[in-house]
């Protein structure tokens, strides 16, 4: 028996840990193992002073290693000293995109997601990060609340 | 001099403004203008027992070359630029990076600007509407002098350890010439580069946004002196470059494709409120090309204002490009000379076209009814116009006749173009800078508070000197930097036969 992929959307704040705990459990209980996907927002079509542009690929460097330093690796440490089995990725660009795109890459039979931000004006008006993933993942999708 | 009542509300200020008024202004006009005199006349001298100025020859000459030489890249690629700037060659994995779209993006807000409101307005009050065509022809010829710089821009950039670059032609100048054994050339022509553009950054990129901004605010608000719109742009600009305030930048950044995108949309529905003129202005601007229509300087004043006027509003052959696109993140230096070729047609073909035509159909150019002919203001040098206005005065006249409130809208625009071209210049001039005096905290300082200085002398200024001193020293920039690409650019055709074979084999890809 192939061993099942969850993918975990992480944002890192406390509505990740619930979402990563309920991920935890249904892993342990299932066998999977989980898949923790942070996503930095990022457009390619956003402006950008000057300055900006050439501190870029430096600025790129540093929220990349923040990224892993404070917020997936705690977390795949978390994981693992569960006795569950556990893989991390950072990526720039849309979370909803790229968290969608990702379970598909993986093969991942389930996503966990936190129904943070979920009342913020701007949700209601652009729409939020699960209400998102309800309309584009590829497969199951748990919203953690 | 006289206020209008909201600068009453403020007597301290208006009556310190009114008696230090003419003072300051006539003493730095006479300072700078005599100061600048010999430099604008040597840049702007004519070919002997013409009127036609050998520098304006020596841009269309060489962006007639670049077309030739790269076989009308800039018509052949054109479909090839819309799709790296739509990321369809972007790497997924490079995402956080500078997209091609942000090159581009911020370079546009360093060149549209008031090239594109005021400098048209001059370019078509003097040269009458046949500077137009010109203007097009020489922005369509110019995408291929951009390709050219912005293709060695990023081919010859400096990348640190620390992930940040430097690039522009002060760059490839010395190490694309020092490659070719030419390293004492190539080292003469960086320093004068960076002297020019040095040069360039305090008059076109500031001093003459400084000015227009002031004149598009008394416009609004009644005549106050130049210097207090000075002191608080100045301010301003301290607080983003001094003070690194990105915010106030970003926040700019952010506005100014908003404002152009509303600026394009007044023209086009003024354009068409008026579709029946349309023919007839075509017609203006076609047979003022060739003919002149009658004014003063002819086929070749309508010619000369063209030209200076795009090479003024999109920089293509200027340099300055190659400094803003050489950050973007890309394994092919070419992408980027792609890219860059849209710049001209953007700034040039599309946005100045438009003020050119709002002026011309809404009439603000007085027409003699029984000639037919524009009437030629002798004592101002152009045709005259409604109200005698000129510059940026004569395309908000010309909005404003038929959109009445536009002219506010114009003025914030024209002020946060102003700023924007200022942030962007302020950033180039340093990079010149720092490429003569070395990089370090004091350094820069100095420049940056120069370059505020003379934000503040731009503003109080009258627009003569003022246009003409920054015209002058832009155009000193192509000068070296031209002479420079015609050594460099077997370089970019290398670099091209080997991008377009390797697109055609399909070892480039496409990941959209």
């Amino acid at each position: 028996m192939t061993t099942e992929t969850y993918v975990v959307a992480y944002e890192g704040d406390d509505d990740s840990t619930k979402v990563l705990d309920y991920a935890m459990a249904s892993a342990s209980k299932a066998g999977a193992k989980l898949y923790l996907v942070h996503i930095l927002e990022w457009s390619p079509y956003s402006f950008l002073t000057p300055t900006e542009i050439e501190e870029r690929t430096m600025r790129r460097k540093e929220e990349l290693a923040r990224a892993k330093s404070v917020i997936i690796d705690p977390a795949l440490a978390k994981v693992t000293a569960a006795g569950l089995e556990a893989e991390g990725v950072i990526k720039y660009g849309s979370v909803v995109e790229l968290v969608a795109e990702t379970a598909s890459t993986v093969g991942a039979s389930m996503i966990f997601v936190g129904r943070s931000g979920s009342n913020s004006i701007s949700s209601r008006v652009f729409g939020s990060v699960p209400l998102g993933l309800a309309q584009i993942a590829p497969v199951p999708t748990v919203i953690v609340p | 001099m006289s206020f209008k009542p909201a600068f009453l509300a403020v007597p301290g200020l208006a009556l310190f403004a009114s008696a230090a008024q003419a003072s300051i202004d006539e003493t730095i006009n006479t300072a700078v203008g005599a100061a600048t005199g010999p430099f604008v006349s040597f840049i702007f001298s004519p070919f002997p027992g013409t009127s036609f100025p050998w520098i304006v020859m020596w841009l269309v000459i060489a962006a007639t070359i670049f077309t030739l030489y790269f076989g009308f890249i800039q018509f052949r690629a054109f479909p090839h630029s819309i799709a790296l700037v739509a990321g369809k060659y972007s790497d997924p994995n490079d995402a956080g990076e500078v997209s091609h779209f942000q090159a581009l993006a911020t370079a546009l807000s360093g060149t549209v600007g008031l090239g594109n409101i005021a400098g048209v307005a001059v370019a078509v009050s003097i040269g009458g509407p046949g500077a137009t065509f010109w203007m097009i022809l020489a922005g369509l010829m110019g995408m291929a002098s951009k390709f050219t710089e912005c293709t060695l821009g990023v081919k010859y950039r400096n990348e640190y350890a620390n992930g940040t670059v430097s690039g522009g032609p002060m760059y490839y100048l010395s190490k694309g010439l020092t490659a070719q054994g030419k390293g004492g050339l190539g080292k003469v022509l960086a320093i004068l580069f960076s002297i020019f553009c040095v040069l360039g950054a305090l008059g076109g990129g500031n001093m003459f946004q400084a000015n227009q901004a002031h004149a598009q605010i008394t416009n609004i608000v009644g005549d106050y002196p130049g210097w207090i719109t000075g002191i608080v742009f100045a301010a301003i600009v301290f607080a983003v470059i001094v003070g690194g305030l990105q915010s106030i930048a970003q926040v700019t950044e952010k506005i100014v494709p908003l404002m152009a995108v509303i600026y394009c949309g007044a023209a086009l529905i003024i354009i068409l409120m008026n579709i029946d003129k349309l023919g007839w202005a075509f017609g203006q601007i076609f047979s003022g090309a060739f003919t002149g229509l009658g004014i003063a300087g002819g086929l070749v004043g309508a010619l000369i204002q063209g030209f200076k006027r795009a090479a003024f509003s999109n920089e293509a052959g200027v340099g300055s490009a190659a400094i803003a696109h050489s950050a973007v993140k890309t394994k092919e230096p070419i992408t980027e000379g792609f890219v860059s070729l849209l710049e001209p047609f953007i700034d040039t073909v599309v946005i100045c076209t438009m003020t050119a035509l709002v002026i011309v159909i809404t009439g603000v150019m007085t027409i003699d009814p029984d000639t037919g002919l524009y009437v030629w203001d002798e004592a101002a040098g152009r045709i005259a116009t409604v109200d005698n206005a000129s510059g940026v005065a004569l395309t908000s006249a010309a909005f404003g006749s038929t959109i009445s409130w536009f002219p506010y809208v114009l003025a914030i625009a024209v002020i946060l173009f102003a700023f924007s071209t200022m942030i962007s210049w302020s950033y180039y001039g340093l990079k010149a800078w720092t490429y003569m005096f070395g990089e370090g905290k004091s350094k820069e300082l100095t420049f940056k508070v120069i370059f505020c200085i003379f934000v503040v002398i731009g503003a109080a200024m009258n627009l003569g000197p003022v246009i003409d001193f920054s015209d002058a020293a832009i155009f000193a920039m192509a000068l070296v930097n031209i002479f420079g690409l015609y050594f460099l650019m077997p370089i970019v055709k290398a670099e091209l036969t080997s991008y377009q074979s390797r697109l055609k084999s399909g070892e480039i890809k496409k990941f959209a």
